[in-house]
């Protein structure tokens, strides 16, 4: 039971990162019907940026105050990625916008491609570690087997990622339903020539949508940075193509669906390897993801199209 | 109440092509101020091609559109819209996954939300129908329903100028009369300029001030309403086996 709950905790803050990056996958989906193959990439200089700010701000400038280094490191960092988010749109995907369906889908590759080789160049190919920052949490239960004592432990850390993707959830989903910007979102989504026919700048209202995915990319890109203190070019291709499968799983095009298609491939991927075996973490998710869009092929919370338009 | 002479919408020489395929081939229109004005002609003669042009998409490529004293020409649609114009277009495009009251509110998203309230409360005087629909999905509303929605849509942006594009497509009779009646009540009592295109042509020319032929991507014929009912050609081609 301990060791059920705590694989439990550690499921949900792993699967909070993930669909944090599901969110950009799901809403770019939805308002140009296209996956971004490069939003994976932009974790990961989230992840990047992030402790580059980090260490100039307590190395070289002597900041020591964490939350207010943390503050500053998160914002530096989203500005960073919300400004990539939009050159990726204007550069590869807006000038091919009404050409056929595969060739944006080839840049968004070859802008992968140009960033993970960047940051392999300029960073260099082994991991770049940070110390733990954020140590300490609280202890929920105590059980004990034949082995010993066991603690379910919840980590300031795993706080602080369960605590910041629940309000970032509830209120981008306040923003997206309720304010007349996610209203024009919603409406490019569904008919872009009908929304410039009500006055909706179409093109800026997809600039904005990579701008939003990538900033929550940032987010997850530090928080992934203070949960493992180790960060390589390549954390962006797997946590990609894993909240691609949390959106997939949820629902493409879905914002609920992104977040609980994030939160079940954390929890599989936990749960198989606290089971079973590390090894085949990623065939379980995966798996899963087959079977369940063989019985609902639009995913968990995916909409069928069935209204007549 | 008919129009006050002045000009509000302009359209001159204006040709527009999908690729390679000329829809529109020099067409010159005018609609003044405080008029209904309405275009008939068969299909695919470039009635909806003309509406859309208006609003920028596609553009036209030769010959120049002129709304309020502005040359709109090549303007991008969004900011055309931003000018006061609000089309109702062919096939209605509600926003299928849009309540019934988020269609309404992307109608109005360019006015001062001071105003929504008022606007929504007239809309649903007009068509007291959406009322009861506030909250279901546009894509699950009747075409009815929906072509109401489209005008009560077109309506919130409080156009100066009204672009319909077959409001009584597939309408009841008794619909399409009442749709008529706002029109006409609109114009009268707010003097809202409309320009209508329908095939629906005795209606449309009884309820317009002038109107328009088009064939072929051309204008072939045009005069005051009563003029146009009158016209032999216009009888035997859009009326005697016509749709009234
Ligand atoms: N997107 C498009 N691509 C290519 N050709 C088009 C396109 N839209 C319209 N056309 C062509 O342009 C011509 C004019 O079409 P348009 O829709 O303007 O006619 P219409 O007068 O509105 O007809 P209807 O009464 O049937 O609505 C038609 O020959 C049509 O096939
Ligand atoms: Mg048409």
């Amino acid at each position: 039971m301990e060791y059920f709950v705590q694989q439990l905790i550690n499921g949900l803050t792993l699967g909070s990162i993930y669909g944090l990056i599901a969110i950009g996958y799901t809403m770019v989906y939805g308002i140009i019907g296209m996956i971004n193959f490069a939003h994976g990439d932009i974790f990961m200089i989230g992840a990047f940026i992030s402790l580059a700010v980090f260490l100039i701000l307590t190395s070289v400038l002597g900041f020591a105050f964490l939350p207010v280094v943390l503050l500053i490191v998160l914002i530096v960092s989203m500005l960073f990625t919300s400004a990539w988010g939009w050159t990726v749109e204007r550069l590869a995907y807006r000038p091919l916008r009404g050409s056929f369906r595969l060739a944006p889908l080839i840049t968004a590759i070859g802008m992968s491609i140009v960033l993970q080789n960047f940051v392999q160049i300029t960073q260099g190919a082994r991991v770049k570690p940070l110390p733990p920052q954020i140590q300490g949490g609280v202890t929920l239960m105590q059980g004990s087997t034949e082995q010993g004592t066991i603690l379910v432990q919840l980590s300031y850390m795993q706080m602080i990622i369960i605590l910041t993707t629940l309000i970032l959830m509830t209120g981008f989903t306040l923003l997206i339903t309720r304010t007349s910007l996610g209203r024009a979102q919603r409406a490019c989504e569904q008919d872009r020539k009908m929304a410039a026919l009500l006055g909706v700048n179409v093109d800026r209202t997809i600039s904005l949508t990579f701008v939003m995915g990538a900033a929550l990319a940032a987010v997850a890109g530090l928080m992934f940075l203070l949960l493992y203190g180790v960060i390589d070019f390549y954390i962006g291709f797997l946590a990609g193509v894993k909240a691609f499968t949390a959106a997939v799983l949820g629902g493409i095009g879905s914002l609920p669906g992104a977040m609980l298609g994030g939160l079940l491939i954390g929890l599989i991927e936990v749960f198989w390897s606290g089971y079973f075996t590390v090894e085949y973490k990623d065939v379980a998710a995966f798996s899963i993801l087959a079977i369940v869009l063989i019985f609902l092929p639009s995913g968990l919370l995916g909409q069928p199209e069935v209204e007549k338009v | 109440m008919t129009g006050t002479g002045e000009t509000l919408l302009s359209v001159r020489g204006v040709e527009t092509y999908y690729g390679k395929i000329v829809a529109l081939r020099g067409v010159d229109v005018d609609v003044h101020r405080g008029e209904i004005v309405t275009m008939i002609g068969a299909n695919g003669a470039g009635k909806s091609t003309l509406m859309m042009t208006i609003c920028g998409n596609p553009q036209a490529r030769t010959g120049q559109i002129v709304y309020d004293g502005q040359d709109i020409t090549a303007m991008p649609t969004h900011e055309i819209m931003h000018l006061g114009i609000a089309q109702s277009p062919e096939g209605r495009r509600i926003f299928p996954r849009m309540t019934v009251m988020e269609n309404l509110q992307m109608g109005a998203a360019l006015v001062d939300p001071k105003h929504f309230e008022n606007d929504l409360k007239k809309v649903f005087e007009l068509f007291p129908r959406l009322k009861e629909r506030i909250g279901q999905r546009g894509g699950t509303l009747s075409g009815g329903e929906q072509q109401m929605l489209a005008i009560g849509r077109a309506l919130m942006s409080r156009p100066k100028l009204l672009l319909l594009d077959e409001p009584s497509l597939g309408l009841a009779p008794l619909i399409v009369k009442q749709i008529f009646d706002a029109i006409r009540e609109l114009n009268k009592n707010e003097g809202l300029t409309v320009f209508l295109v329908e095939q629906n042509a005795f209606h449309a020319l009884r309820l317009a001030h002038r109107g328009y032929v088009m064939v072929n991507g051309n204008i072939t014929m045009s005069g005051t309403g009563a003029e146009l009912l009158k016209r032999e050609e216009v009888r035997a081609a859009y009326l005697e086996g016509g749709r009234h």
